[in-house]
């Protein structure tokens, strides 16, 4: 039911078509993030569509290889030229889009029109239906207490804070509850998290003793890489917070078991 | 002669700050009392983000001219009666200032706090000329007394707590009453400076840096919390200033803009307590003041940084507030860095300086957090730095080759999409498989760096493509 009244904004004819940028780690851990994503985006009267992908180069971006970064970026631009808008459930792979393609072609004036104009084009998914789609609320429900954490490249990059924490504010029965620094990093930073895994895990002790601290029985944020990484903590501290992405709640659709939790028997 | 740097060592540093108790003790200062005194001072000056792109327009200006910048300025300190040493190395700046030491016979040098003097290995120098170095601010008195260098740049002696400083000072004040009472921040404050009081009156040569160095007046400026800078440039005959080229600004005018975001990302404070200026010697109707000054303009590197992508590292004003930000100095302080400059401003400057080589660990520990750059007073991209200094080194080859190796995979894959979702599809069934009912792995034999500490949570099974195509396969469900 989630705000009809955008349905006719930003679109031909009213059609509203997106590309979803589903993100390596949805498409390979966690699709039911991503049919949340196509909920929320159909709730909003948005045409999803989802291209053949891989990933945004990020991991290669941030290992200092260009080149292979470049050679992503140009099947992510020719593969979502033709949508209205792309939506990702990802502040880190929606700003990897957004702030860094453009850098990235900086010396190359025919792609940095491309890129830029991709730019332009591309949003976090939970931005994306509060600023452009402009819904108001979500019909869900959810039991219980909810902290929600900021992904840092959302946040600094993108400037998503208030959007996620608007829209669980009018899940029925969901308390939002604020965890101290949730500004703070969780230390995953992509292969960060492996090649200094020691310290990566000294930072994510401290985020998974912040969120515990707060009291909330579900932890929910907008980036995959994030939940994983404090998910793999929280378990392995035999700590029984649910974790989840912040688009399964919105969408109701939390069927599937929270992230690293055993999985329900088969459907 | 300088430090011989530990960056190579930089896991194992780590891991032994990990392990530090103390160190983790205290720590706790950095993680919450500097952020939480910052975000207030901000939060109180409502043009402070003005202020910051004023900051960083005023320092870029300055480094795109610096060379007229230098020249306007060694004018006015040589009429100001001031003289002006070139040093365009550690060794030609040590050089300069033991010159001087020699030719006026000092023994007694005092020091106010400065990090160039680190980087250059000063008090080391100093000691082997057979004179002694006297530290005179409170932490790097301690860290003097430790025979450690700083691990923050404002906050020499934040990697310690008050019970380690009490045993320090048990340790070396042996002259003073074995049974005196040290127990708290005040006492240790008052025996220090009842030490260094002597020290001051004592010293031959006093040595500050520089926060500011006007190129429109000729004038040094440094801010102390303490009083120290002012006792250590004062007192004694002669006044040397060791500052790095890129201290130099315009105008006084451009210093007041400066010091209204220094203190306050520094400490939270809206100006330190003391601000002092310095142009020349004294002057016949001063009533105190040396009677030599010198300035020891040292670039060790940082001219090659011009024009280059790691320019904008230059407009650094030390303040601190990248490191007091940034979680891995929040876990590790700064002694893992391995030399002079820690947390996210060093991982930057110390590869400029040092070499990608020795420290290229730096740029790559780091998560991209970004909480550095957003506090930071002049704007620095320091995430965008580092990820330079990945570049280079990627370039030149010099990444573990089980990481390039690894990353090599990767890429081929995500450059040929339909390979990419066959053998990822294959791949993720397989891998829910083997997690099984738990939902996690417990251990992973390729990502031992992540399943030492914590779980993997499992796959949920078929890959998002390959459930959406065969969705898309089927009749339409309704919308």
């Amino acid at each position: 039911m989630a705000s009809m009244a955008a349905a006719s904004r930003g679109g031909a004819g009213g059609e509203v078509r997106v590309g979803l940028f589903v993100t390596c780690l949805v498409d390979l851990f966690r699709p039911s993030v991503g049919f949340a994503a196509v909920k929320l985006l159909q709730d909003a009267g948005c045409i999803v569509d989802v291209p053949t992908q891989t990933c945004c180069g990020q991991p290669a971006y941030n290992s200092g290889d260009r080149a292979t970064t470049a050679t992503i970026a140009v099947q992510v631009i020719e593969a979502f030229a033709s949508y209205r808008y792309v939506v990702a459930p990802s502040g880190s792979c929606a700003g990897m889009i957004k702030r860094h393609y453009p850098e990235l072609f900086a010396d190359d004036p025919n792609m940095l029109r491309k890129a830029e104009e991709l730019a332009g084009r591309t949003h976090e998914l939970v931005s994306f239906l509060t600023d452009v789609m402009g819904v108001k609320r979500v019909d869900a429900a959810f039991d219980g207490p909810v902290t929600y954490h900021d992904g840092c490249s959302g946040l600094r990059e993108l400037g998503v804070r208030d959007q996620p924490r608007r829209l669980l504010g009018t899940v029925r029965g969901l308390d939002l509850v604020e965890s101290r620094n949730t500004d703070v990093c969780c230390g995953f930073g992509g292969t960060f998290a492996v090649k200094y895994g020691e310290l990566s895990n000294s930072i994510v002790e401290r985020k998974a003793a912040t969120v515990v601290e707060s009291g909330a029985g579900t932890l929910v944020a907008g980036d995959l890489g994030c939940l994983m990484n404090i998910a793999g903590k929280l378990s392995r501290m035999g700590s029984t917070m649910e974790v989840r992405h912040v688009a399964e709640i919105l969408a109701d659709m939390t069927e599937a078991a929270p992230i690293g939790a055993p999985h329900h028997l088969k459907d | 002669m300088t430090i011989h740097p530990t960056s190579p060592q930089f896991k194992d540093n780590a891991h032994r700050a990990l392990e530090d108790r103390d160190l983790q003790k205290a720590l706790g200062h950095v993680r919450q009392a500097f952020i939480a005194k910052r975000a207030a001072a901000a939060e109180a000056l409502p043009e402070f983000e003005a202020l910051r792109d004023s900051a960083r327009d005023i320092k870029q200006h300055t480094l795109e001219n610096l060379d007229l910048y230098i020249e306007a300025w060694e004018d006015k300190v040589t009429a100001a009666g001031g003289h002006v040493h070139y040093a365009r190395d550690a060794a030609e700046a040590r050089e300069a200032v033991l010159d001087i030491c020699r030719r006026v016979g000092a023994r007694t040098v005092t020091k106010g706090k400065s990090m160039i003097s680190e980087e250059i290995g000063l008090n080391q120098a100093i000691e082997a000329a057979g004179l002694v170095p006297v530290e005179t601010d409170l932490g790097e008195y301690i860290v003097q007394l430790r025979g450690e260098v700083p691990s923050h740049i404002i906050a020499p002696a934040v990697h310690l707590t008050r019970d380690q400083v009490e045993a320090d000072f048990r340790r070396h004040h042996t002259h003073l009453d074995a049974s005196r009472d040290i127990s708290s921040h005040y006492s240790l404050q008052a025996e220090a400076r009842g030490i260094l009081r002597e020290r001051f009156l004592a010293a031959d040569v006093g040595v500050t840096g520089a926060n500011f160095l006007v190129a429109e007046t000729g004038t040094s400026v440094i801010v102390t919390n303490e009083g120290n800078g002012d006792l250590t440039q004062l007192l004694p005959r002669v006044h040397v200033v060791l500052a790095s080229i890129e201290k130099l600004v315009p105008t006084l005018e451009d210093v007041g803009q400066l010091l209204r975001v220094l203190a306050r990302s520094a400490t939270g404070q809206e100006m330190s307590v003391y601000t002092t200026l310095s142009t020349g010697p004294k002057r016949p109707d001063d009533p105190d003041g040396p009677d030599e000054y010198h300035v020891v303009l040292i670039d060790n590197g940082r001219s090659s940084m011009l024009g280059t992508s790691f320019e904008e590292m230059l407009r650094c004003i030390r303040c601190g507030a990248c490191m007091n930000h940034c979680p891995v100095y929040h876990s590790v302080g700064g002694h893992a860095y391995g030399w002079i400059y820690p947390g996210p401003m060093g991982a930057v400057l110390t590869p400029a300086l040092i070499g990608v080589e020795t420290a290229g660990h730096l740029p790559n520990a780091s998560t991209f957090c970004g909480r550095c750059e957003s506090v930071c007073p002049v704007r620095i991209p320091l995430p965008k730095l580092m990820r330079h200094w990945r570049e280079r080194e990627f370039e030149r080859h010099l990444q573990p080759a089980a990481v390039r190796g690894g990353l090599g995979v990767w890429g081929w894959f995500a450059s040929r999409p339909k390979l990419y979702r066959l053998a990822t599809g294959l791949a993720m069934r397989a891998l829910s498989i083997a997690g099984g009912n738990r939902g996690r792995f417990a251990s992973l034999p390729l990502a031992k760096g992540w399943t030492d500490y914590r779980d993997m949570p499992a796959p949920q099974g078929a890959t998002f493509q390959s459930q959406w195509k065969n969705r898309r396969a089927q009749p339409k469900r309704a919308a």
